[in-house]
């Protein structure tokens, strides 16, 4: 502004939108789709990118300190001839104590669009509330719910830009739009895939172990019920980091109903009976 | 030095007008007319075409400019906005298509061109943009739609309409001409348009530019020699109403 100029101090005045050389009018945003966004929450005078990176990358850390980021948990989902199913444990460690047996890993953004955990918890409750809040605003401006791929999208775009700078994320988004149903995987580096069948944290090895096993397209659906929750018990029976209860989800055309929600103990002498 | 923007130009008049805004439509009446038809399975846009001179090249003088496969525009007014307008409308289609990994409906990017344009009106140091567009298309469920837009941001949808010079004979012919038979066939769609145009242009087929869009097909432009055509086939059919007339008088 003149003023500033005269004063003296447009110089060391923070370039803002006001006297940035493209004008807030011109900025891409979130309202126009584009890929990238103009703000991106990080501290001043800190690169996070390259203070992360000697605990994270080398063996020997910095001091003999490492930073290593596991997702401690056991989440999968699937597709099927009726739908997708979605099945998570929901125990919350912080190293090797048990913070909670009960916490939430799906977030339910629309009767129509679920979003599963894995990872740092405040990371994955953050990003998916910032991208329920996106998917809220799309239907508002648009008129229609947002589809699977396009929510996908925003999610793998929004954390993209904070790549290597610490987040833990891996994130199953499941949903019935025009296209059917639809399946993606985003994590935390930004990437994203379309899939019929996923599992991710800690515990997913057992549980593609089960699932491979007994997985077909044509399953019935209380077969695709029973597979499911199989598959995140044995995870949880072996995996440390994974347990309290199973909770289903079941997406179907109308929309998702949650299935069932069942203690992990309680499963286990369910499934020890059957053997007898 | 990045210019310091103090003042706006678009400020309200004490009777509550933008005059900046309804000077930038102005602007628009003097540009070259330009009609749209919205069909059953095609829509049409049609303009008449500014008499090229003699030692220029006709191919650079393009009014109706696709935006994507399955959406184009035609403007009225001043040729460089539109060119500005055009630009960011293409790059905001293929923005869509990779965050949303779908295409854009014809309302979308109507809707992020009136947005633009409304933005310059409130903003330190632009002026409107001085055109008016006709966005024409088919959405991904197959519906055709026309959308106007104006300098001062505000868009509708339409079944048929005209900006430009002579946008109010143009619209009123449409007003009496389009009906639900006029429509029926993709042929007389183009025919409507054609006649639209020919209420105002002066030497006939030759200074009218028409594209049209079809059901999952891109932009296509007609060529003169259809143009011709279709009007030889125009006047056929109005010589045969005028004999008509005659003999039932006659009688």
């Amino acid at each position: 502004m003149a003023l500033l100029d005269v004063c003296g101090i447009s110089d060391w005045v923070k370039e803002d939108g006001f006297n940035a050389e493209r004008a807030s009018v011109d900025k891409v945003n979130h309202f126009n789709f584009a890929a990238q966004t103009p703000e991106l929450a990080v501290p001043v005078g800190v690169d996070p990118a390259e203070f992360l990176r000697p605990l994270v990358d080398s063996e020997e850390g910095v001091d003999g300190v490492t930073i290593n980021l596991e997702h401690g948990t056991t989440t999968l989902a699937f597709k099927f001839q009726h739908g997708v199913m979605v099945a998570v444990d929901s125990r919350a460690s912080a190293g090797s104590y048990v913070s909670t047996q009960m916490f939430k890993k799906v977030i339910e953004i629309n009767p129509f669009l679920l979003e599963t955990m894995s990872g740092s918890a405040a990371d994955c409750v953050y990003w998916e509330r910032v991208l329920a809040k996106e998917c809220r605003i799309y239907k508002l401006r648009n008129k229609e719910r947002i589809s699977v791929s396009a929510a996908s999208k925003l999610l793998a775009n929004m954390v993209v830009n904070y790549r290597g700078m610490g987040l833990s994320m891996g994130t199953m988004i499941c949903g019935w739009d025009k296209k059917g149903p639809g399946l993606y995987y985003v994590d935390d580096n930004g990437l994203g895939l379309c899939g019929n069948m996923f599992s991710t944290g800690s515990g997913n090895t057992y549980a593609y172990g089960v699932m491979d096993s007994g997985y077909r397209y044509d399953l019935s659906v209380p077969e695709a019920y029973d597979l499911a929750q199989r598959a995140i018990f044995h995870a949880t029976h072996r995996d440390a980091y994974s347990g309290g209860t199973v909770n289903m989800y079941h997406m179907r055309e109308t929309g998702w109903i949650k299935v069932s929600q069942e203690d992990v103990g309680d499963l286990y002498h369910r499934f020890s009976n059957e053997k007898k | 030095m990045a210019a310091r923007y103090d003042r706006a130009i678009t400020v309200f008049s004490p009777d509550g007008h933008l005059f900046q805004v309804e000077y930038a439509q102005e602007a628009v009446k003097k540009g070259s007319t330009a009609v749209g038809i919205r069909g059953k399975d095609i829509v049409v846009l049609g303009v008449v075409k500014k008499s090229v001179a003699k030692l220029q090249e006709e191919r650079t003088v393009r009014k109706i400019c696709a935006l994507d496969d399955h959406v184009c525009m035609v403007f009225a007014g001043l040729t460089a906005d539109a060119r500005i307008v055009i630009n960011r409308a293409r790059v905001e289609c293929q923005s869509h298509r990779l965050t949303v990994e779908d295409p854009v409906t014809v309302e979308y990017i109507t809707r992020h061109i009136a947005t633009l344009k409304q933005r310059y009106t409130q903003s330190n140091g632009r002026r409107p943009f001085g055109i008016s567009a006709l966005i024409v298309g088919f959405d991904c469920d197959g519906t055709p739609r026309l959308y106007q837009t104006d300098p001062s941001g505000t868009y509708h949808a339409w079944k048929a309409n005209a900006i430009g010079r002579s946008a109010k004979t143009v619209r009123e012919f449409l007003e009496k001409n389009y009906t639900e038979e006029s429509i029926a066939t993709d042929n007389e769609s183009i025919k409507l348009a054609i006649k639209a145009l020919l209420e105002v242009v002066q030497s006939g087929g030759k200074n009218i530019e028409l594209a049209v869009i079809r059901r999952n097909q891109s932009l296509k432009l007609l060529e003169s020699k259809e143009i011709e055509t279709l009007v030889t086939e125009i006047e056929k059919e109005k010589e045969e109403e005028a004999e008509k007339k005659k003999q039932k008088k006659s009688t």
